[in-house]
């Protein structure tokens, strides 16, 4: 019958089809492989931090305690807690990023928004790029030549907090260009084209479409800040000071101040016979504040998120 | 006869250059009052150039040096005392891609007018009013009076292709450009747009270009063809489409060439 066309050959591809073949099982295996060694890293990446973590409440547990943040160290800082460290940290951060935000922000707005593409557009952008890269000890050199000693600020929380702004601030203006460059073209294209002006623009459509960008990149900047050493020992941090317990107003501008990362750096090789929990401890508030900062920055990008109009 | 025609916009002698590259020749062109005329051509011949000097937006778009002249309404654009965003404001233009913005169908609406008026001018009945019209004008009130809320991205293209409109239109503009507005549509939402740019012919000098020759047809009374950077004929669309004058012309639009 001419109607049965099935032949042999036909059939054995029919029989085949839809199963697996070599190649399949091939790439089955690379997909297995890929998958599983992404996992690994993802844990590898994981694991250690939990570890730390851990490990730190573990060896700090015996000395967290209310008292342990709101008194100063004592006894040679064999004892006592870290309140003149942890209120010179917050000092240190909150006044470098009062002065680098809104600069950097303001920066890169314009970097990203008015700017032409031109040759000193250029090598602002290379410059903030080197910058961002430059070692924190030399940002402390340079503080201590341009604000303790040129400006005269003398070591100072004005001077440390200055010297760290300059630190933090290529990276907030090469994260916020980011943020920005991220909001599509077609925004401004649609703002343009009725007549708004680049602020309008900035103002009503790139901004708000940013904003959790933006933030997170100086988030990131918090952290940096309040765990570098080097620029502020040069500048305005240290060894020991007393201030009034429980204050927040404790420190003036232009005082020395204590600072976690610094007190965390005596206390572990300067100073000898430091019970075992004490540089754990401060390392946990050190780590607590700011994780504190942190939690400040995402309620405040999901307020701000909530307040756009729509 | 011809004299008392009202032109909206006229070029004489226009040339532009994208850095060294001449995008733009001797581009000598009037353009009716009222009237939906079409730009056709070959990619990279010019059209979207053309339709982007009328507002002189190019000039956003990297190094661009124009010589010539372009009127619009009889006022030289390129005289010193233009002020973009008011010209801007007189000439609207809606992209091959909708872009509503991220903000609400009824601030996508108002926001022109919130560009263009000083804070808290524009009362809250007021600007109700305007959205109705305008989202009236596009035939997207019935659809829409219920949703005016939600974010104006999340809408169908159709819907969002025409609220590009709906936004120019509480600005009062005398010409509307359009580039490729339905080329990202649908055939049915093709057809939903062009009828509304038919019933918006009249009320405003429409220029829009297009590849799509049939579109071109439908909804166009002028057409002007161009051929890398010139103005090849521009004349009626019928006469263009029926008995082109230049071999040129016929050969695009008999799809030997594009």
């Amino acid at each position: 019958m001419s109607i049965n066309i099935a032949t042999g050959a036909d059939q054995g591809i029919t029989v085949n089809r839809f199963t697996e073949t070599a190649i399949v099982r091939r790439k089955k295996l690379a997909e297995f492989f890929a998958r599983g060694v992404f996992l690994l890293m993802t844990l590898l990446m994981i694991v250690p931090l939990i570890l730390i973590v851990g490990y730190l409440f573990y060896k700090a547990a015996p000395i967290l305690s209310f008292d342990f943040i709101f008194s100063n160290p004592a006894r040679g800082m064999r004892a006592g807690g870290i309140w003149a460290a942890l209120l010179g940290t917050i000092y240190l951060v909150v006044i470098s990023l009062v002065i680098a935000a809104p600069i950097g922000v303001m920066a890169a707005v314009y970097l990203n928004e008015y700017a032409k593409d031109n040759w000193f557009t250029r090598i602002i952008n290379l410059a903030v790029v080197n910058l961002a890269g430059v070692p924190s000890i030399v940002h402390a050199l340079f503080g201590l030549g341009a604000f303790v000693l040129f400006a005269g600020m003398g070591r100072s929380i004005l001077a440390a907090s200055l010297t760290l702004a300059i630190m933090t601030l290529p990276v907030i203006i090469a994260s916020t260009k980011e943020a920005l460059g991220a909001v599509p073209a077609a925004f401004r294209e649609a703002c343009w084209n009725v007549g708004a002006t680049r602020w309008q623009t900035i103002r009503g459509i790139v901004l708000p479409n940013s904003v959790s960008g933006i933030l997170t990149g100086i988030i990131l900047q918090v952290s940096r800040a309040a765990g570098e050493t080097a620029p502020i020992m040069f500048t305005g941090a240290v060894f020991y000071k007393a201030i009034e317990e429980g204050n927040v107003f404790a420190y003036g501008l232009l005082d020395q101040c204590m600072a976690l990362s610094m007190h965390l750096f005596t206390i572990s090789t300067q100073v000898p016979g430091v019970p075992e929990a004490l540089p754990f401890g401060t390392a946990v508030v050190l780590l607590g504040t700011v994780l504190l900062v942190n939690a400040v920055a995402i309620v405040l990008r999901v307020y701000l998120r909530s307040r756009k109009r729509w | 006869m011809s004299n008392k025609m009202q032109f909206s916009i006229e070029t004489k002698d226009l040339n532009l250059w994208y850095a060294d590259f001449q995008a733009l020749k001797n581009v000598t062109v009037n353009i009716k009052d009222g009237l939906i005329t079409s730009l056709i051509g070959p990619s990279g011949c010019g059209k979207t150039t053309l339709l982007r000097c009328f507002n002189r937006v190019n000039e956003r778009y990297g190094y661009v040096t124009t010589t010539g002249e372009i009127k619009i309404l009889d006022k030289n654009i390129y005289d010193e005392d233009v002020s973009l965003p008011e010209l801007r404001k007189a000439v609207g233009m809606v992209f091959q891609r909708p872009n509503p913005l991220p903000i609400s169908v009824y601030e996508n609406v108002v926001f022109g007018l919130r560009i263009h008026s000083k804070n808290r001018e524009l009362s809250k009945a007021k600007s109700d009013e305007i959205v109705e019209k305008a989202l009236t004008e596009v035939r997207l009130w019935d659809d829409l009076k219920d949703k005016l809320k939600t974010k104006a991205t999340t809408l169908q293209l159709e819907q969002q292709q025409k609220l590009c409109i709906a936004r120019l239109l509480p600005l009062k503009p005398q010409v509307i450009l359009m580039d490729e507005p339905c080329s990202a549509l649908d055939s049915e939402a093709t057809l939903a747009v062009e009828e509304l740019m038919r019933s918006l012919a009249g009320s405003y000098t429409i220029v829009i270009v297009t590849h799509n020759m049939a579109q071109a047809r439908r909804v166009s009374d002028e057409c002007i063809f161009m051929l890398l950077g010139e103005i090849m004929e521009h004349d009626r669309t019928q006469t263009i489409f029926l008995t082109p004058q230049n071999p040129k012309t016929a050969d695009y639009i008999e799809g030997r060439y594009g």
